[in-house]
């Protein structure tokens, strides 16, 4: 049998790509936002529940320490916003285990940056000049949504409210699956995933706000000033059905984020999933101070793929890592 | 048999769905922005060749299919089943139904090497080799010279398909047919 050597992108389309980068590059300088590079491997791993971190053990002079690869490089570049950095940006190489479809890689490049300062609703309008920037045609107006009009535009039910009950009923439904052990969260995931995100982004840049707040991860949370409801500071931007960016009013508090993580190991114990080292360096950084503002993070294979209307991700990568 | 969980649906895996064997044509990886993962898997059942597609929870586990392929040449048949004979040097021979035979059946020719496939030791079944050699029995007869131009004809072959063929192909040429599509392909 002869092996497949072969890279998964073609070469024309890693042109594309590096011209691309380019601009990307060119965005950030003219907005006078710095480029970082920040470690692949560090002594926290992020403990979101939903996102599977690989590690090695690294031989270092104190003697054979656990490294983990890090699935964003949030923690890192907002110890530099404790420092003092101001606006930074990165195209971080990124980990997430058993990630890997026709939207997804093992690894992948993040575009990652901060602004601090940036409402949210500023950061949502210069990642939509971001995404402008790359896509070679206009792809139409911006519309924003909030989570609970989606769900109740299109499966007539309130998110927030609903009984648990119906929560699982019309998931399973939906989903063709059973999910009559399923907790809130999951219920509402699946049917995101399955049935209101391919329908995002048809027309023009689709950004959903206004998560429920039990789905904040590392954002801040705030009452919805229309209907009190407790919701999470974030945002998501969609086009062509594709989740491209995912944005946060950055928690700075660091007692809260301390909560979240042993929550999140709580959460993790409970589903039989191992837990993973909390970054204290992180939280250290947040008790000296860490300014106020908003960031985000892109899928930059995503924003190429489509960019050079390609049908998979691994199209627009030198190597996908089933053949890397 | 071992189960599988969705991280190793792999294209070609044999697994039970709804008490029929199944082969994974396709396993895609959806995952909201954070949030719970779901697989979307496309099975062909193997008993019916109809292509599911279902989602499952990343992590959860089918039952794998005992079921095997085996090269077997077409033996016989007694009007009521289909008999096949291993080509390992076993001489071990399967019954097939008509059932499991389906398309093939206009596709048989003693002594040609098919793919049977086995579940649980039945054959449920069959599939003929990519291309075929096989006789006309019946055509219109063929048009002198007309070697270059467009244009075809009807023509029954042994095994009882009726394929498209070129006007100058005459009764009892062999052609060489491919099975995929059901088109001449030359003659042999």
């Amino acid at each position: 049998m002869s092996i497949d050597w072969q890279p998964t992108a073609e070469i024309a389309t890693l042109r594309e790509r590096a011209r691309l980068m380019g601009r990307v590059r060119a965005f950030f300088a003219a907005r006078h936002v710095l480029e970082v590079e920040t470690p692949v491997l560090g002594h926290g791993g992020s403990t979101d529940v939903h996102l599977d971190s690989l590690y090695c053990e690294a031989m270092m002079p104190s003697g054979q320490e656990r490294l983990w690869l890090q699935t964003s490089p949030e923690f890192h570049m907002k110890r530099l916003l404790a420092a003092g950095s101001g606006p930074i940006f990165q195209l971080a190489r990124s980990f997430r285990d058993g990630e890997v479809g026709s939207r997804h890689n093992l690894e992948f490049t993040m575009l990652e940056w901060y602004r601090p300062g940036f409402s949210l609703g500023a950061l949502i309008d210069e990642t939509d000049a971001l995404i402008r920037e790359v896509l070679p045609d206009d792809p139409g107006p911006q519309h924003r949504h909030r989570y609970r009009d989606l769900f109740r535009e299109r499966l007539a039910i309130d998110p927030f409210t609903e009984d648990l009950d119906g929560l699982r009923r019309m998931a399973s439904e939906k989903g063709g699956l059973d999910m009559e052990d399923a907790q809130r969260d999951d219920c509402l995931d699946l049917l995101m995933s399955l049935v209101i995100e391919p329908t995002l982004g048809r027309e023009g840049l689709d950004v959903v706000i206004d998560y429920p707040a039990s789905q904040a991860a590392l954002a801040r949370r705030h009452q919805d000033p229309q209907d009190g409801a407790w919701v999470a500071s974030r945002f998501e931007v969609y086009r062509h059905g594709l989740e491209l960016a995912n944005g946060y009013d950055e928690l700075t508090d660091a007692s809260e984020q301390q909560v979240r993580f042993h929550e999140d190991n709580s959460a993790r114990r409970a589903l039989g999933k191992p837990e993973v080292d909390v970054d204290e360096r992180l939280v250290a950084a947040l008790r000296s101070g860490m300014p106020s503002g908003s960031g985000v993070a892109l899928g930059l294979d995503r924003l190429i793929q489509l960019a050079l209307g390609k049908g998979r991700v691994a199209d627009v990568m030198a190597f996908a890592t089933p053949g890397a | 048999m071992a189960n599988y969980s969705t991280n190793e649906f792999k294209g070609g895996l044999k697994v039970m769905l709804d008490g029929d064997p199944c082969a994974i044509v396709e396993n895609d990886f959806v995952k909201p922005g954070k949030g719970q993962a779901f697989n979307r898997v496309k099975l062909r059942n193997l008993m019916t060749g109809r292509v599911w597609e279902r989602t499952f929870k990343s992590g959860d586990s089918l039952e794998g299919a005992d079921v095997l392929e085996l090269e077997m040449e077409y033996l016989y048949s007694d009007g009521d089943m289909w008999y096949f004979m291993k080509t390992d040097g076993s001489f071990e021979q399967y019954a097939v139904e008509k059932r499991a035979l389906a398309d093939t059946e206009k596709w048989l020719k003693e002594q040609v090497p098919y793919t049977v496939t086995l579940w649980n030791d039945n054959a449920i079944s069959v599939t003929p080799p990519n291309f075929i050699e096989l006789e006309v029995t019946e055509t219109d007869p063929g048009l002198k010279g007309d070697t270059a131009q467009g244009g075809s004809k009807p023509a029954t072959l042994s095994s009882g398909a009726v394929v498209r063929v070129p006007l100058f192909i005459n009764e009892g040429e062999v052609l060489k047919i491919d099975t995929r599509s059901g088109e001449y392909v030359s003659r042999a």
